[in-house]
């Protein structure tokens, strides 16, 4: 019965949440989004993302060992970079081509910065991005769904691939539904947004990144005079600001924050998809608002009782 | 006269213990910029390491007759008469590199390394050591090089000297991309100072022969404080850390 008085610094109250639970929640709300890609484009998909979470496992499960670290492969949050990097590829992706993705994702981004909670990206979209620049035609190797689940199905545009090109093939229920091509687990919006609520309830997530991010795409483009509706609908938006924008290590805190951020987003996806000499800028958008994210923390800061606010972003000593 | 101990000393520094690029860290915007492929980075450091030698022995050479205060715009002259030089050559006789390298050539006028050699070694010391100095430098400038271009380019494009046509493996383009280029620098940077350290603990002697105090962040650096109360203190810590325990219990 010694030291029954413990002297330590904050937290003092715990919601008893672990990360393990929080990353099973999200794997939960991933798994129809999952489950309507090996519908839409056969066993390879189910094939893709057992390469990635199983590569990303490897690589925690090594680095730790290497980096002399404590084994943090068993909260699960490798499991959900593979899952999210592999719903960023094609079906038709070379599996070796996956792996060196998840590799890039979890040993580059994640432990080399310092393991979980210290990633200044998200892994799961730097894993995507190396994997564009590395192998810009096996990623853009499209093929349509539902193609007799074979790899050689049809090779064919993205709905932005041909709406850049002036021409709109698909109807709102085939891009509501998933059929259309893409990567694996950016197209059935209907499943995605089903996980999405179930985040939002279960409060994983607040839904004010996701609403204000695609609520500014649909402003935006709507401005410039394109179908805002299509926009909202294809591509990886709605992938991306339900399950990559809201990853808590490289979103803001407060709620002020959080909406700075998904404007931004919003803007440069915009940006990207209208002006860029890319069809799709989501991936790009939130990992450039993920790098902005310190300054946003810095603006958005509460004040303390009495205080006045400083407008400057860099604090003057 | 110097000893052929020094000489030999002055020569291999350049190769690991003080290495431009990869100890050192001067000279990174070419390096990361030329090595995409073997060839360019053995073209460009050995375009370097002429230059570096070249105006090494000038300014040696000089070092009495420029004055303090208007050494810099002097030492630049010197550079940039040797840099032209070498950029005509290799236009005249190499135009394949020299159009791989393109602005890189005429840019090696303001490389950090030779002024750095010049400012500090070249307008202090002998001609022949100051040659000596600019050969090891451009050895391990060339070397670091090479071996940066030779990663790049069979990781991004296949190939080892443009050979073969096909490629070896499966190009992962990133490589031969301003990220694969940072990533493959800092690789290097880390792998050579585990081989410093390894080298240290056999007893060899790796640590920068200028020493820490030369380092333009010393004032402000914890590891030339601790060294330098260690040796103002000898051996007074001790006893004052035993009394604090008994203290303590």
């Amino acid at each position: 019965m010694e030291n029954r008085l413990v002297v330590s610094s904050s937290p003092h109250l715990h919601s008893g949440v672990s990360t393990r639970e929080i990353m099973l929640d999200v794997l939960i709300a991933l798994s129809p989004a999952a489950v309507a890609s090996v519908l839409l484009f056969g066993w390879r998909a189910a094939a893709v993302i057992l390469v990635c979470v199983a590569s990303c496992m490897a690589s925690e499960y090594l680095s730790a060992i290497v980096l002399k670290r404590p084994q943090t492969v068993g909260d699960l949050s490798a499991v959900v970079t593979g899952v999210l990097l592999a719903f960023n590829l094609p079906a038709t992706i070379p599996f070796w081509q996956a792996a060196i993705g998840s590799v890039a994702a979890i040993v580059v981004v994640k432990q080399m910065f310092g393991g979980i909670g210290h990633n200044f990206v998200n892994p799961a979209l730097i894993g995507r991005i190396v994997m564009m620049a590395s192998f810009p035609s096996d990623m853009n190797n499209w093929v349509t769904p539902l193609q007799g689940r074979m790899v050689d199905g049809l090779a064919s545009a993205t709905p932005l691939e041909s709406m850049a090109q002036g021409e709109m093939a698909y109807s709102y229920q085939q891009l509501l539904v998933g059929i259309r091509p893409g990567s694996l687990g950016e197209t059935c919006i209907i499943a995605l947004l089903l996980g999405g609520a179930y985040l939002v309830v279960r409060r994983v997530i607040s839904p004010a990144i996701p609403l204000v991010y695609i609520g500014t795409v649909f402003i935006l483009t709507w401005i410039a005079g394109e179908n805002p509706l299509i926009h909202v609908l294809s591509g990886g938006l709605v992938l991306g600001a339900v399950f990559m924008a809201t990853d808590y290590a490289t979103s803001p805190i407060n709620t002020a924050g959080k909406v700075v951020y998904a404007i931004g987003c919003g803007l440069l996806t915009v940006l990207i998809r209208i002006y860029g000499s890319l069809a799709e800028g989501v991936s790009f958008a939130i990992v450039i608002m993920n790098v902005l994210v310190p300054l946003i923390e810095r603006a958005t800061r509460p004040l303390p009782f009495g205080e006045e606010r400083r407008f400057a972003i860099w604090q003057k000593k | 006269m110097a000893t052929a101990a020094e000489y030999k000393k002055e020569f291999t520094k350049g190769l690991l213990r003080e290495n431009p690029i990869l100890r050192l860290v001067l000279g990174t915007c070419p390096t990361l910029a030329v090595t995409t492929a073997v060839m360019n980075g053995l073209g460009m450091g050995a375009a370097t390491t002429f230059v570096l030698v070249c105006s090494n022995i000038v300014i040696s050479l000089l070092r009495k007759v420029i004055p303090d205060k208007v050494r810099l715009p002097a030492f630049i002259v010197v550079i940039a008469g040797f840099t032209t030089i070498v950029e005509m050559l290799v236009k005249a006789y190499l135009p394949a590199i020299d159009s791989a390298l393109g602005i890189y050539l005429p840019l090696i006028t303001v490389n950090c390394i030779i002024l750095g050699r010049a400012e500090a070694f070249a307008s202090k010391n002998s001609v022949g050591l100051s040659a000596l100095d600019g050969l090891g430098m451009g050895a391990g400038f060339t070397a670091a090089l090479v071996l940066m271009g030779g990663i790049r380019e069979l990781l991004g494009n296949g190939t080892l000297f443009g050979w073969p046509d096909g490629g070896l493996i499966h190009p992962i383009t990133i490589f031969v991309l301003s990220p694969g280029g940072f990533f493959v620098f800092g690789m290097l940077i880390w792998l050579t100072n585990r081989l410093a350290d390894r080298l240290e603990k056999k007893g060899i002697k790796v640590e920068t022969a200028a020493g820490c105090a030369a380092c333009p962040n010393a004032a402000c650096c914890n590891v030339v404080a601790s060294k330098t109360e260690a040796k103002a203190e000898g051996n007074e810590p001790e006893s004052s850390g035993n009394g604090k325990v008994e203290s303590v219990e």
